[in-house]
């Protein structure tokens, strides 16, 4: 037993930090995204060799170089904007809806059916508001059926929607044989049902769509009784059975909500920009709608500019790929991983400082948050990083009363 | 006397803002009982979670055995031999009192659980603890579990424990027992440090008291020169009136009939059992027992939050002579109770309501021509919380997690003001003035302190978080009017005032019910005290003339047969035997 006296004080200790400065969140998490682009810059010119401006140059380059790359960038930042739009109402009410994937493809997978058997046959505008209906029916029921088993028997929703996500792509695999049977497994375009092109451009429709949708969410979340609901909800359902809110019911409403704007990005995805389906229209998009949702805290005006970092970052690095001539995306990928792991993980120091030895009268000097030391911090941290901290806040909110 | 452990300058804050100790200077002499006395949120617990190796201090030093130490982790804690035994315990469920107490030992090679067993039997006798090590900790009481946690600290060779408001959730026999084997403990020459915020108990068990306010150290004072009025004076600040001003009731009528009610707890075992009591309109039903005996499962019985399995919550809507409205009843309802001649005009006429236009029964519904002639007697085991606490009965549940239901802690004060009336109205949006007026006329009527009323509510102290639930309950009138642990963790200037406001509604001639854990409130506030034991009435007894010790029988009548026996008392059953 160590009876020695110890007068050695620990080199840094943890203390929870006030948040009341709206300003210091929104410092830490601008100072996350340069770090995590001086980062981005100094493992390119390890691994790669390249200057790192070079590297930021052909990044603004592949995402705003010219009017047709910032139609792709606006494009896919609409598409994304939908997914995270599509999630965010179940993720307020803690509701971890991760089947936006598949809920997403049975709603372009719908729109495909009417495009394949009602092609030629009914007017083509009739034809659209058709596939409309059957995408956006379909998308709510692929969120319907988990919500319910939830509400009556308590269910997992987050492995019941991750499964429901591999049904959906089984279900198109299996349809596309069928009907391009010996050939390539992918399915002919359709030149029936497309969504009309405006001004040259067969994405405006997405992107216009996208823009009322925030609008639409952000009132819904933020004024609306159902939007209060959801929060109530979300934040303890047993006040909001103390005050009597019907819980399934919100549940089953919101879910299919959700499910009923992932089966319009499905259609926009469908007859608006690829006129075909296969099992990856939704590309993983499902899950980075997670990543922007959460990162713009479910405010649906905040996410325009989550997504927009999400879309940046994967048609720069796309373009920095094609510069220095990597076939692969390999490094793209785990540069693109390491940034929003700098990110979120720059949430804990949005709710702690660190204190270090010998500086402890420094009360002024700002928490240090983010270069090497911030993302030695973050790194092991999964993604879940987010997940604990709440709890953790909590504690200490505990032991503040005591 | 030799200093166990002297305290110099300790500073931890927490934040900027809230700073927990400042400045804390005190000692702990060999073979003491000092008594931590403080309010919630004086700093008592943090300060010796410093001890323990929680919490690291910000400043100051820490001094045990006349060495200076640093404590960063428990275990240095356990090293020097410090041992605090914590409000919650920290136990498995699943293990024995015997293997708990093994739990973490790093003794070399392998150790027998029979020896540990052996030596917790010893150390019991020795301290005067009753403890069977082979039981296994979920079928233990409150009190057992307690001992486990104060054996599990002495078994790690601890001189000087530390005690975090032990007397909390004991019935007074036991917390008697206790300080029988905390005196034992000195006289072992150990050193103990209480932190409590009950006077009496700081004047019976401790040899001196230091005392906390807002995390300053006010002084500290030996026991015998020193009475409860001026000990309260220091935790306080000022002078403060311990008086609760009970009226009798005016004319108690029966409100609220609970007949053979049962309800289950989510185990699915039932947590009431076939509970009939009546709740008067005007007085104040205390209901005491030892926390976990049924009451939170009562209580959202009659709310309509937990199903009732049988029986009936029976309500007589004090109606009479009141006007009918469209809010609870529609025009086919109100055309059927005419006929059943429920109703009668202002001048005293039976209301005869066939051959009238509808229009015509609108108007004289809405100019509050149509009274009811009795009180409306309603069941209300089948309805929806909702339509309960439309009718009035409103629930002010408090319970340890007093953000868990009732109030959302992320959501503003207006927000949470909201929750009750966010429904009206056929608009899609929420209307926030009417939720805004009412936050704001409850924090000036019941000086909630707060930035703004836009703060979220957990950012709000426990004091004022529970001013905010209970005046958003009684702001609409309520008929009955249930708190459940209202004054749990708040300060003496807060606990008082929400006994008055009780008092306030019960002079309004509403039902209360009391749900407390202090007996010396219960007896003090209640005018009819309900005691429950394992979800039964164990009694119902007039609060003015009963004693503190009857009560306490009456808490452990249904308790297990063991638990009284380990208490020395003797049980129901084995009283019917001798009679």
């Amino acid at each position: 037993m160590n009876q020695a006296p110890k007068t050695r004080e620990p080199l840094f200790h943890l203390v929870k930090r006030d948040v009341t400065k709206k300003w210091i969140p929104w410092a830490i998490r601008a100072g996350a995204v340069v770090a995590a682009f001086i980062l981005l810059g100094l493992m390119s010119l390890i691994s790669l060799g390249v200057n790192p401006f070079k590297v930021y140059k052909y990044m603004f380059e592949g995402a705003f170089g010219d009017s047709f790359r910032v139609m792709r960038l606006l494009r896919d930042l609409a598409i994304l904007l939908l997914f995270a739009l599509a999630v965010t109402p179940a993720f307020k009410m803690k509701f971890w809806n991760i089947g936006a994937e598949g809920q997403v493809l049975m709603g372009g997978f719908a729109c495909m059916i009417c495009m394949f058997y009602l092609g030629g046959k009914v007017n083509d505008v009739l034809l659209i508001f058709i596939s409309l209906a059957a995408s956006v029916l379909m998308g709510a029921i692929w969120a319907g059926i988990p919500a319910l088993f939830k509400a009556k028997w308590n269910t997992n929703e987050t492995l019941f929607t991750l499964m429901m996500n591999y049904v959906a792509i089984q279900i198109i695999l299996y349809t596309i044989k069928i009907w391009a049977p010996g050939g390539t497994g992918t399915l002919t375009p359709s030149a029936y049902g497309n969504l009309p092109a405006i001004g040259g451009e067969h994405f405006w429709f997405s992107i216009i769509v996208a823009l009322v949708m925030t609008a639409v969410m952000f009132v819904y979340l933020r004024y609306t009784k159902h939007g209060y609901e959801i929060n109530v909800v979300g934040e303890s359902e047993n006040t909001a059975r103390y005050i009597g809110i019907n819980v399934r019911k919100v549940v089953i409403r919101t879910l299919l909500l959700s499910g009923l704007i992932c089966g319009l990005t499905g259609f926009l995805l469908v007859a608006g920009i690829d006129h075909t389906v296969s099992s990856t229209t939704a590309g993983g998009r499902g899950f980075t709608a997670i990543l922007v949702s959460w990162l713009a805290k479910f405010n649906p005006i905040a996410m325009i500019f989550t997504s927009l970092l999400v879309v940046f970052l994967s048609k720069g690095m796309d373009e920095v790929m094609t510069q220095v001539g990597v076939t692969n995306s390999f490094f793209s990928q785990v540069v693109t991983g390491i940034t929003f792991l700098m990110i979120i993980g720059c949430e804990f120091f949005i709710n702690y400082r660190v204190v270090f030895r010998h500086r402890k009268n420094d009360e002024a000097a700002p928490a240090a948050p983010i270069p090497e030391a911030a993302a030695d911090t973050a790194a092991p941290a999964p993604t879940t990083e987010e997940v604990p901290i709440p709890s953790e806040t909590t504690q200490a909110n505990a032991a503040e009363e005591e | 006397m030799e200093n166990a452990i002297e305290l110099k300058n300790i500073t931890k804050a927490f934040g900027t803002k809230v700073i927990a100790n400042k400045n804390v200077s005190l000692d702990l002499k060999k073979g003491e009982i000092l008594s931590l006395l403080g309010e919630n949120g004086s700093g008592k617990t943090t300060l010796m979670n410093m001890i323990a190796g929680i919490y690291y201090p910000d400043e100051g030093q820490i001094f045990v055995n006349g060495k200076e130490v640093t404590i960063k982790s428990p275990k240095d804690a356990l090293d020097l031999k410090i041992g605090m035994v914590h409000q919650h315990f920290k136990l498995v469920d699943v293990f024995t009192a015997a293997q708990n107490i093994a739990l973490g030992m790093k003794d070399k090679g392998h150790y027998s659980i029979k020896k540990v067993s052996a030596e917790v039997s010893e150390m019991g006798a020795r301290y005067g603890f009753v403890i069977d090590p082979n039981k296994m900790i979920h079928t233990m009481s409150v009190s057992e579990k307690q001992t486990v946690e104060i054996i599990k600290v002495l078994y790690r060779g601890a001189d000087i424990l530390i005690l975090d408001e032990p007397t909390a959730v004991l019935t007074p026999q036991e917390i008697k027992k206790l300080f029988d084997v905390l005196r034992e403990m000195r006289k072992d020459g150990k050193s103990i440090v209480i932190i409590t915020h009950k006077l009496n108990e700081v004047m019976e068990i401790s040899d001196r008291v230091a005392v906390l306010r807002k995390g300053e150290h006010i002084g500290t004072v030996l026991t015998s020169e020193t009475n409860e009025k001026q000990l309260t004076e220091m935790m306080v600040g000022q002078k403060v009136d311990l008086e609760i001003d009970r009226k009798d009731p005016v004319d108690p009528k029966p409100r609220l009939l609970i007949e053979h009610m049962t309800v289950k707890n989510r185990d699915g075992l039932n947590a009431i059992e076939d509970v009939s009591f009546t709740i008067n309109g005007g007085e104040i039903l205390g209901i005491a027992g030892i926390s976990g005996n049924g009451q939170k499962e009562l209580l959202e019985g009659i709310a309509g939050l937990q199903k009732v399995e049988s029986g009936d919550v029976i309500f007589h809507n004090p109606k009479k002579n009141k006007p009918v409205t469209f809010f609870h009843k529609d025009l086919k309802k109100i055309k059927k109770m005419a006929a059943e001649g429920c109703f009668h005009y202002p001048d005293g006429t039976k209301v005869d309501l066939t051959g009238k236009s509808k229009k015509e029964i609108v108007r004289l519904v809405n100019e509050e021509q149509i009274l009811f002639y009795e009180d409306e007697i309603i069941d209300l085991r089948h309805r929806t919380p909702r339509e309960i606490q439309e009718l009035g009965i409103k629930l002010s549940f408090v319970p340890e997690d007093r953000l868990n239901m009732g109030l959302v802690g992320n959501m503003s004060i207006i927000d949470n003001m909201a929750l009750r009336s966010y429904r009206k109205g056929k608009s899609i949006f929420v209307n926030k003035k009417r939720p805004k007026s009412l936050a704001d006329k409850i924090i000036s009527d019941l000086e909630v302190v707060t930035p703004s009323d836009m703060t979220p509510v957990r950012r709000l102290s426990g004091g004022n978080v529970q001013k905010v639930l209970v005046g958003r309950e009684i702001s609409s009138s309520p008929k009955v009017l249930m708190a459940a642990y209202p004054v749990r963790g708040l300060d003496i200037n807060s606990s008082y005032l929400i006994y008055n406001l009780l008092n306030e509604q019960k002079e309004k001639n509403v039902a209360v019910v009391f749900v407390g854990e202090d007996l010396d409130v219960l007896l003090a506030l209640s005018d009819r005290l309900l005691v429950l034991s394992g979800g039964k009435v164990a009694g119902i007894v007039d609060a003015r003339t009963v004693t503190k010790e009857e009560v306490g029988m009456m808490m452990l009548s249904r308790a297990k047969a063991e638990d009284a026996e380990a208490l020395n008392l003797p049980t129901t059953e084995k009283k019917e035997d001798v009679e």
